[in-house]
């Protein structure tokens, strides 16, 4: 690289190094691409070098895959990428680990989580998922059952619990693991934060069939699974905080990802109007420009939200977007098959598979989409959840009135 | 379709400097009880605050460049002010005369009156009925003979109190542009008020009969500037009707968290508060498309017939949408003529209808996208 890098460990690590140009980021990249031609390097090697080059998160502090330069730079780095033909970002199975456990560690891991797991979350080396829901907490997540004791002589955790509808848990190496530690706290206070290695003895992970046929998701059972104390993220009870932090992100991430103009369900249905005349009736046609301008209206607020997001945190706004995407594309995938009529009435593929990380949903039929959107309302919080989140937290709205702020945990009916 | 070049949907900092001495200046001169009284009075035209708009803040003339007159900004700052007269309802013509007519001004690049007009002194207004839609056939409602005009133009926005008019009419030699000076004019104008259901934006009908004009812009080049007008004009209200649907959400948050009913505030039931979250949601997207359609025409995009469709397509239903609820969730206060939510439903619903509807901006927005109906 042309310039040097703030030395690592100073204070420049936490702030924003204002001397980082867009220019300068370009020529970065330059580097990157001239010594590792993306079209010949492998895809693992390449992003490595985009990592310790800076460039994967250009806001994270240098050595852990950034350069501590704003945030808003990012777009640079990735059209200068996009430009050189390196990969898409095109995260699928490493959605929770790009989109949820990296800005976790870096908001509440230590050194050394940061050192160990970035640069493979980053490489697509190891894939994450997120083990919070149970059978008992889903909305009510702060009601989670899975204990986390301490064994005195290790210093480890021991888990014992079940997590469910846990997505790509077949193929993640690491989990993200709210547990409970303190049941004798009320049940906000008594959580803690751990990364769980996914192929550790006791936890077993069995595929759970959903509406489209597949088993995206699955059940989680942990029996004594050791967790060493190395592996908690925040101080122990500091899980719902933890836990918060990553929900924004997670909400953000499926509220507001980059998508141009006609990207996704909205460009399905507006080719399927213009390659099928003679399945246009009127009514469906204005149900179809409205759907239309409403995914340009989602498309903008999203992107509108990361220009906001590129100078500090997600805050619970992205909230509106997640709601917005989750009504948009059930409601675009229905027209889908309105349109088609009597092809709407097959399905392309019942088998009951598990995705593969190479998976092109972009061949799917319309009816595996009419399924699988109405998970988009459910998963990552419900839209009558995120509605009290946004009444709550963004409008200023009294909350809910609770009677189970304050009792212990183990007191609580259940 | 191609994908769009990112365009920058925030505000920047000289907006937002902008926006502040504003607000201030419209809490104070416009604040409710003062509106309610000036609609019941002979004149429903803020006559002072246009003329505080124009010599004390110089926003009259703020997308004009400076040698003539106006303070050499863009749309984008121009489409902050439209926001907080929004917010405010505040009963001035700058949408008829800082915006449509301005914008055709600058179009033709006619600049004898622009310096004037740029400077709010004389308030100019286009002469065609305020629904009018981008990409309709030229008005033919005024004829030219010789070189005056004649013809009944109805619904015109911002004319009461208009000293000079931007008249499209048809003649021998097809369509034109033609000002009109209402001082020179005499009686050849009469200007009589319509009862209007925005009681802060009222309308008038012009008659012309042998009014003296002077062209501006003649046969197809009248028509591109009308469009641009037009145009301009759609983009930009998306702008003054995200205020308006801002003050309804802000308002209605407020009265319900402090209105309480069954000894709770009412804002703390779930049905209140899961429909005010989802008009956040309607006005965070309407404030995103309403600032694409301003960054458009700010850039002078060749897209903004399209962002402005899109944007008149959305928030036309958004302000409304967020209207009828404010006034639903005010209970019976809301439906009383002393509480202000009733002027901001007349604007809502009338802005919808202004330069077009949502549903002749879509269906425009098909044919540009490549969306066509069916056959
Ligand atoms: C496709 C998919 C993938 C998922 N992936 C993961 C994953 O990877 N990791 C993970 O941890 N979890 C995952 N989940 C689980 C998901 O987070 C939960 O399903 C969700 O939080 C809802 O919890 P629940 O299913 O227990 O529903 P419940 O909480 O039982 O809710 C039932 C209904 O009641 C409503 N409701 C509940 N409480 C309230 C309230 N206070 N006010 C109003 N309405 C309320 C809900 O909105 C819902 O409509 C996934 C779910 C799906 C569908």
């Amino acid at each position: 690289m042309a310039s040097a890098q703030p030395a690592r460990g100073t204070r420049t690590d936490k702030r924003t190094d204002r001397t980082w140009t867009a220019d300068r980021l370009r020529s970065a990249v330059h580097d990157v691409v001239t010594a590792h031609d993306p079209a010949t390097t492998d895809p693992v090697e390449f992003l490595g070098a985009l990592f310790d080059a800076g460039l994967a998160w250009v806001h994270f502090p240098p050595g852990h895959g950034g350069l501590s330069a704003p945030r808003a730079l990012q777009s640079v780095v990735d059209d200068e990428l996009t430009a050189a033909g390196a990969p898409p970002r095109a995260p699928g199975l490493h959605t929770i680990g790009l989109g949820m456990a990296a800005p976790v560690l870096l908001a509440f891991g230590d050194e050394a989580q940061k050192k160990r797991f970035l640069r493979p979350l980053f490489t697509r080396r190891e894939v994450w998922c997120q083990l919070f829901s149970e059978p008992g907490a889903g909305s009510d997540l702060a009601a989670l059952a899975t204990r986390a004791e301490r064994d005195e002589a290790t210093g480890d955790w021991v888990v014992n619990g079940q997590k469910v509808w846990t997505s790509v848990a077949h193929e993640a190496h690491w989990g993200l693991l709210v547990a409970r530690t303190g049941p004798e706290l009320p049940k906000h206070q008594g959580l803690s934060y751990f990364l769980v290695d996914m192929r550790a003895p006791g936890v077993e992970v069995r595929p759970l069939r959903q509406a489209t046929g597949e088993a995206e998701f699955n059940e989680v059972f942990l029996t004594d699974v050791r967790i060493p104390d190395t592996h908690r993220v925040g101080a122990v009870g500091d899980g719902w905080k933890v836990a918060s932090g990553t929900l924004m992100n997670e909400r953000v991430a499926i509220g507001a990802g980059a998508m141009p103009r006609e990207g996704g369900l909205a460009g399905g249905l507006a080719r399927l109007w213009r390659e099928r005349p003679e399945l246009r009736t009127s009514g469906l046609h204005s149900s179809v420009v409205r759907a239309w301008v409403d995914a340009e209206a989602l498309r903008l607020t999203a992107e509108r939200l990361r220009q906001q997001l590129a100078a500090g945190q997600p805050g619970p706004e992205g909230s509106a977007a997640k709601i917005a995407f989750a009504g948009l594309n059930q409601r675009m995938s229905g027209l889908a098959l309105d349109l088609l009529g009597e092809e709407g009435l097959g399905y392309d593929d019942w088998t009951f598979r598990r995705p593969e990380p190479d998976d092109d949903f972009s061949t799917r039929s319309f009816g595996f989409f009419y399924l699988r959107t109405k998970g988009n309302s459910i998963e990552g919080g419900t839209t009558e959840i995120l509605r009290n989140v946004i009444a709550e937290r963004v409008l200023g709205l009294p909350p809910e009135p609770r009677s189970d702020k304050t009792i212990p945990w183990k007191d609580l009916p259940r | 379709m191609s994908t769009e070049p990112t365009v920058d949907l925030l505000y920047n900092e000289v907006e937002d400097e902008l926006r502040l001495p504003l607000r201030a200046l419209l809490a104070d001169r416009c604040p409710a009880v003062a509106l309610l009284a000036r609609i019941e009075s002979d004149e429903p035209y803020d006559t002072g605050l246009w003329r505080a708009l124009g010599a004390e803040l110089g926003v009259t003339g703020l997308s004009v460049p400076e040698e003539y007159g106006g303070a050499g900004a863009g749309w984008r700052e121009t489409a902050v002010v439209l926001e907080e007269l929004g917010r405010a309802v505040a009963p001035v013509p700058y949408l008829g005369s800082s915006v449509l007519v301005t914008a055709a001004l600058m179009a033709a690049d006619e600049t004898r009156v622009l310096p004037e007009v740029a400077a709010g002194r004389r308030a100019a207004a286009l002469a065609v009925p305020f629904s009018t839609s981008p990409g309709l056939p030229f008005p033919d409602a005024v004829r030219l003979s010789g070189s005056a005009l004649s013809g009944t133009v109805t619904s015109v926005a911002d004319a009461l109190p208009a000293r000079v008019l931007l008249v499209p009419a048809t003649g021998a030699a097809g369509p034109g542009l033609y000002l009109v000076d209402l001082a020179a004019a005499g009686d050849t104008v009469t200007v009589t008020p319509r009862r209007s259901l925005d009681l802060t934006r009222p309308l008038a009908d012009l008659t012309l009969r042998s009014a003296p004009a002077v062209p501006v812009a003649l046969g197809n080049e009248a028509i591109r500037v009308l469009e641009v007008a037009l145009t301009t004009g759609a983009a930009l209200l998306a702008s003054e009707q995200l205020g308006v649907a801002e003050w309804c959400l802000t308002t209605t948050v407020g009265y319900v968290r402090e209105r309480h009913q069954f000894g709770r505030p009412v804002g703390s039931f779930q049905a209140v508060k899961h429909r005010l979250a989802d008009l956040y949601g309607l006005v965070s997207q309407a404030r995103a498309v309403a600032r694409n359609a301003v960054a458009a025409l700010d850039a002078g995009s060749p897209h903004t017939a399209l962002e402005a469709s899109l944007a008149q397509a959305f928030v036309s239903e958004a302000v409304v949408e967020t209207a009828e609820a404010a006034l639903q969730l005010h209970g019976g206060i809301g439906f009383t003529w002393e509480h202000p939510v009733h002027l901001y439903l007349k604007r809502a619903k009338s802005g919808a209808l202004a330069l077009g509807t949502a549903d002749r901006h879509r269906s425009a927005l098909a044919l540009l996208v490549d969306l066509p109906p069916a056959a």
